[in-house]
């Protein structure tokens, strides 16, 4: 069978080769980026800003953006057809095309969250570091911990007023130079579907913009979830053992801390949420006012066989509903939950109009082709381009954040900064 | 303290540096010398005429295709296809490429997808016509423009080719090319298209498609000889491109090309 064969319905008049080539890795592609440079613009607002209400939320969101990093360029490589060869395009990389850059983008923005990540743990790392050298006696664990540490501080132990006032300079700069580079990362996701000249859907400069847009809010959204899930496990602990638990003694401390956090940080979601909605509806009246060619059968598409994912599922559900429920006057835990729940579901679906919906019409603008996501795997293409694969890439930052913050943990120490 | 020893040692090796030309540091580009070796060697651009007119959809031009350049026969992808257009006195299109006709169209029923088909009554149809379909050798190739690797790239006498040893199979060449020619080969998992048979034209010998057509509505040319039977033609009687308006410059001339061709 042809790649695409499988999930690839066609209607009326399309090309034979014409099936849909990126399927459902491809829209976690930007999906993940997008989450990745919003957790990430979501720190910087309290670094470079100085919002000091965000501070808890900032640490949080930086070792997330992290954790996410990871699983960002996993989407490409499953959907290639060779994976073996996906390094290519970091050996010789053809600077003409937008993926190429991809390599450079990639690992200058990893290299920024991982620096400012450094600087923000320092006298962490530098405290277990000491404390685990000065213990006789290292059990196994202890002697793999020292090692970590040992790795991590890389070789400067200095962790005097001076120094760490120098490190908080570093932050700063690392986490304004990062905001740029993060927008970049993402908006250049927005540029590879935006300067496909043959696909009509696709092909608009907003598109950067808008993936930007959208990024921020689904990764605001996501933070603000995964804190709200925390907090909540954390407070169960606390109750259970009503004991000292890191820094919070009491649920009721941590349940006002909590929800402070989050109506300051649901005002800078609706912020963005509105830009976001602001230019997709820009360029969907745009497309329609100077009807071109492509328009007839992109009308076809948007109001009526696409209909329900565009105008109920994203729209509606995703963006509409959580802007009510957030805008309502005295926001709840209960009520953002849903409401981010809600944002997130309206970013994916964002993603996958975009994705699939500028796949489901064919060049000779005659003919539709219907998307069928492979639920149950019966190869390996079908397992890594269908639902087990895309639910394995949503689930692995959440994996790697559990690892992650057992080195930089995000609740339990008290920040220098 | 710098020793006197070392002192001399690195003022030799930063003269020697200094007096290194700047030029001596530029990057060979393979394919720059490549073009620049072999356009002097050779006077050609190759581009293909089609005549729509002599065309009658036999599909002998697709299946000789795909047995010539090893495109599994039952597989439903092609570097060729034939597609048909009915227009109905009513003003209605219908078009169909049922498996490329690869068999030919020997029925008179229209495909509609999903296994419907559509019979148009001799009597109501206005006009109707075959457009077959290959490559365009785009002058501006698009596909070439987005491959993040460079296994696809022109050639000097203007084929774009397919590297399928480099080829990661990402499908942004897929994406970018307006004609809906590329697919992803059944077997090797590498982006796949036309060449205009590479391996024959460059011996001399004609494209399998063109050896194949019994009524002679395909063409290969070389438009750089002003005495090639194609170039005369290209220049001297009306002909057309498919989808100008991307900026693609494309290379295979249509003779009798409708507005409703897509």
């Amino acid at each position: 069978m042809v790649h695409g064969e499988i999930w690839t319905v066609k209607e009326l008049f399309v090309a034979p080769n014409e099936y849909i080539y990126w399927s459902i890795q491809i829209v976690m592609y930007p999906f993940m980026t997008g989450l990745v440079a919003g957790a990430f613009v979501l720190s910087s607002l309290y670094h470079v800003f100085g919002i000091q209400k965000l501070k808890d939320m900032a640490r949080f969101a930086l070792v997330f953006s992290f954790a996410l990093l990871f699983a960002a360029p996993m989407p490409l490589l499953l959907h290639l057809l060779r994976p073996e060869r996906g390094l290519y395009v970091f050996f010789t990389p053809h600077f003409t095309s937008a993926i190429a850059a991809f390599g450079i983008v990639f690992f200058t923005y990893s290299a920024i969250v991982a620096s400012e990540l450094w600087f923000l743990y320092r006298k962490h790392l530098v405290g277990v570091f000491l404390a685990l050298r000065g213990k006789q006696d290292k059990t196994i664990t202890e002697r793999i911990r020292f090692l970590i540490f040992f790795a991590l501080t890389l070789g400067v132990t200095d962790v005097s007023e001076e120094a760490l006032h120098r490190d908080e300079k570093a932050i700063k700069f690392l986490a304004g130079l990062g905001i740029p580079v993060a927008c970049f990362l993402h908006g250049y996701a927005g540029f590879i579907f935006g300067s496909v000249k043959a696909n009509a859907l696709w092909m608009t400069p907003l598109m950067p913009v808008i993936f930007i847009m959208s990024a921020i809010v689904s990764g605001i959204a996501l933070c603000m979830l995964t804190y709200v899930v925390t907090m909540e496990i954390r407070k169960f602990l606390a109750s259970r053992r009503k004991a000292l638990h890191g820094r919070y003694q009491t649920t009721e401390e941590i349940k006002s801390v909590e929800i402070s956090v989050i109506q300051m940080t649901a005002k800078y979601l609706l912020v963005f949420l509105v830009a976001a909605i602001s230019l997709e509806m820009l360029d969907l009246i745009f497309r329609g006012y100077t009807a071109m060619k492509s328009w007839d059968v992109l009308r076809s598409v948007i109001y009526e066989r696409d209909f329900a994912d565009i105008f109920i599922l994203q729209y509606g559900l995703g963006n509409l509903a959580p802007l009510i429920l957030l805008l309502l006057p005295g926001l709840t835990l209960r009520r953002t939950v849903i409401a981010v729940l809600l944002v997130l579901t309206g970013v994916f679906m964002m993603r996958w109009n975009v994705v699939i919906g500028g796949q489901s019409f064919s060049q000779t603008y005659a003919g539709y082709m219907h998307y069928h996501l492979p639920i149950v795997p019966q190869d390996l293409e079908t397992l890594k381009e269908g639902l087990v694969g895309a639910l394995g890439i949503f689930i692995m930052p959440f994996a790697l954040f559990w690892v992650i913050n057992k080195i930089f943990p995000v609740f339990e120490y008290e920040s220098g900064h | 303290m710098i020793s006197r020893r070392n002192f001399l040692k690195k003022t030799a090796l930063g003269l020697a540096g200094a007096a290194l030309p700047l030029a001596a540091l530029e990057l060979v580009d393979p394919g720059k010398l490549f073009a620049q070796v072999a356009a002097e060697k050779t006077a050609v651009r190759w581009v293909f005429l089609v005549d729509t007119l002599k065309c009658v959809g036999c599909g002998l031009c697709v299946s000789a295709c795909k047995l010539e350049n090893e495109i599994p026969y039952d597989a439903n992808v092609t570097r060729t296809w034939v597609e048909r257009y009915v227009l109905t006195k009513k003003g209605k299109l219908y078009a169909d490429t049922p498996k490329g006709a690869r068999d030919g169209y020997a029925s008179t029923k229209i495909e509609l997808g999903h296994g419907e088909f559509q019979d148009v009554k001799a009597g109501e149809i206005e006009k109707a016509f075959f457009v077959p379909k290959l490559c365009n050798q785009c002058e501006n190739p698009p596909c070439v423009q987005v491959c993040p690797v460079g296994a696809t790239y022109q050639a000097p006498d203007g084929v774009v080719l397919v590297d399928r040893t480099w080829c990661i199979g990402c499908g942004y060449c897929i994406m970018g090319c307006p004609y809906g020619v590329r697919f992803f080969h059944p077997v090797y998992h590498t982006a796949e298209k036309c060449n205009f048979c590479y391996h024959r034209i460059t011996k001399g010998m004609k494209p399998a498609c063109v050896q194949a057509c019994p009524f002679g509505a395909r063409q290969l040319g070389n438009i750089k000889d002003p005495n090639d039977p194609v170039t005369k033609i290209i220049r001297t009687q009306r002909v057309g491109v498919l989808k100008s308006e991307y900026g693609t410059k494309p290379q295979v001339y249509y003779i009798g090309l409708d507005e409703e061709v897509r």
